[in-house]
């Protein structure tokens, strides 16, 4: 039965005291054999599972998930969404993701809580100017929004920054209207409950160990839960993703390393966007509770432990207090780490491989939140036809061999 | 956050280090003889597992010289440092903390430096 959330459907439980609402999806045992496994049960991947039932009539499918449902980097994310990537391949996949978004809620209908406010990126040196102006012109180019904004420009948007009396002041900036936050937790649920609807099934405390081949082709996952059979498998681990293709011999372009974030205490509402700095590196918007939401730095080294050092939160703060000295008595509530996955060009793969039926969608690294949606709709496509999508075709393993990256340093740097 | 135990000035913070990635990554021979594949693989591809790695640092804000050192990436712990012209060191006795390819170690993620 499709669930359906409403108004009504809201106050009615509200009299029930909300102990009435229905299991948002099955949790079956593995069958035998699935048409696809998708392995990793994060945005990217339950939007994979969503996508090929809905758009692709594939109903004999399941994701498997080593823990819960978005608690890898989906859940550990600063939810930052914008479209302003320098070149037309990553520009076309990031705007078709957010082209997505801003239907999501409805199609799921399910809040994803997607809040257009706008996203800013400073310019703080004549580099900066030259290099964001540079993108500002490739995105208008795209059709993307994008316009420069002057100090004063953003003096008004966001008073309390503090743009002169520091040691990079801010000159400018880049500003996407259509950018903005979404809830993190939401997409994922979303997607999932929709997808389940289908008949897909979500397979949480499900570790794959061992992807299996055999001649060059897929044969199936060896996981906690047994061997599960699949014609076609996708894989979409983000910091795992490595790890995982090791188990199929195949080695990936890819370096794991932990990046965190933070959350202060909530306060009343003080900035009604995002602003990133590359630069000094600081990024900050403010959740619907009131908390700011910052987000810092990658280590220097690999790690899969998911807490990350000390010192990146330290120069994240410095940076912080700089660019807004009057949070600098605010509390910090929490701090965390999620495992990110980093390519060389700092842009995505989306790609088949040498093995017949084997599919990778990774290295996302910082910035993957952005692109859940078109990552799951493209990479559905992939799987389904055996072929990519025109909008990921760039995004393929053989770049690495050709030599042709879409090298996003610029617009992804470790921004989000 | 890290203490690395530089080979010539002693145990300082990480804060004084650079990371320099996969240790004994070698250069092919015959470079103008192989494919493109084989060259992108040397230029683009690292290891990167949980557990073991064979990885390089420099002292940057120290003597500025570089070593080698075994790190478990699944914990942190730093097993052992070496300098940069020896052996990659034999861990036989080293048990992995992770006993699948994604697993996570018994104390939790990124407690072990804490803990132990
Ligand atoms: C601190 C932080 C801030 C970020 N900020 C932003 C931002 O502002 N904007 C933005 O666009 N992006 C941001 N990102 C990046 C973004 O979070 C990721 O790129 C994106 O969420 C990746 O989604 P995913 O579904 O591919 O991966 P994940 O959500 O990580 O899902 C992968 C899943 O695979 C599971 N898994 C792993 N191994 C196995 C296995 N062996 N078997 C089964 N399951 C397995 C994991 O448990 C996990 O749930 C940030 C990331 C972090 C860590
Ligand atoms: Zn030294």
């Amino acid at each position: 039965m499709k669930k359906k959330y409403s108004i009504f459907s809201i106050a009615k439980n509200a009299l029930k005291g909300h102990k009435d609402w229905p299991k948002m999806w099955r949790s079956p045992e593995p069958r035998e054999f699935y048409d696809v496994i998708i392995i990793g049960g994060g945005g990217h991947g339950l939007g994979t599972a969503y996508y090929l039932a809905k758009e692709h009539g594939l109903k004999n499918i399941a994701v498997i998930e080593k823990g819960w449902l978005g608690g890898g980097n989906t859940g550990r994310n600063t939810t930052i969404i914008r479209s302003n990537y320098l070149w037309d391949d990553s520009a076309h996949l990031y705007e078709h993701s957010l082209k997505l978004w801003e239907n999501l809620s409805t199609e799921l209908n399910y809040n994803v809580m997607f809040s257009q406010r706008g996203v800013m990126n400073l310019a703080h040196n004549e580099h900066d100017i030259k290099e964001i102006k540079r993108r500002v012109s490739a995105n208008n180019l795209n059709g993307i929004d994008s316009l420069w904004l002057s100090k004063e420009e953003i003096q008004k948007k966001v008073p309390i920054m503090n743009t002169d009396n520091l040691r990079y002041p801010v000159l400018g900036a880049s500003y996407q209207p259509r950018g903005g936050t979404a809830r993190h937790d939401a997409v994922a649920w979303g997607f999932a409950m929709r997808a389940d609807e289908m008949g897909v099934d979500i397979i949480q405390n499900c570790e794959a160990h061992q992807i299996k081949t055999k001649n060059g082709k897929i044969e199936g996952v060896e996981t906690s839960k047994g061997f599960i059979r699949a014609n076609k498998v996708g894989v979409v681990a983000s910091g795992h993703t490595g790890v995982l293709a090791e188990t199929a011999g195949i080695r990936l372009p890819l370096q794991s390393k932990p990046l965190q974030a933070l959350v202060s205490e909530p306060i009343k509402p003080i900035i009604d966007t995002v602003v990133m700095s590359s630069a000094v590196h600081a990024y900050v918007s403010q959740s619907d509770k009131g908390e700011l939401v910052i987000g810092a730095g990658t280590d220097s080294y690999n790690s899969f432990t998911q807490r990350g050092g000390f010192n990146i939160i330290e120069e994240t703060v410095r940076a912080m207090v700089e660019l807004y000295p009057v949070f600098g008595k605010m509390k910090m509530l929490r701090q965390w780490g999620g495992i990110v996955d980093i390519c060389p060009d700092a842009s995505p793969i989306i790609s088949k491989c040498d093995v017949e039926g084997l599919f990778f969608n990774c290295g996302w690294g910082t910035g993957g939140f952005k692109a859940t949606p078109g990552s799951a709709n493209v990479f559905a496509h992939t799987i389904a036809k055996n072929e990519a999508h025109q909008i990921n075709s760039a995004f393929n393993l053989d770049r690495f061999a050709s030599g042709k990256l879409v090298d996003e340093h610029g617009a992804a740097a470790v921004a989000h | 956050m890290l203490i690395i135990d530089c080979p010539y000035c002693g145990p300082r913070d990480q804060s004084e280090f650079s990371n320099g990635g996969e240790a004994h990554v070698k250069r092919p021979d015959g470079s103008a003889d192989i494919g493109d594949r084989e060259w992108g693989e040397y230029v683009f591809i690292r290891a990167n597992p949980k557990g073991i790695f064979y990885e390089r640092w420099v002292h940057s804000h120290g003597c500025r010289k570089w070593f080698n050192c075994v790190r478990d990436t699944s914990t942190d712990e730093i097993l052992k440092i070496y300098k940069i012209d020896e052996e990659r060191p034999k861990l036989d006795s080293f048990k992995n903390n992770v006993k699948t390819p994604s697993g996570e170690p018994n104390l939790g993620s990124g407690n072990f430096t804490v803990k132990k």
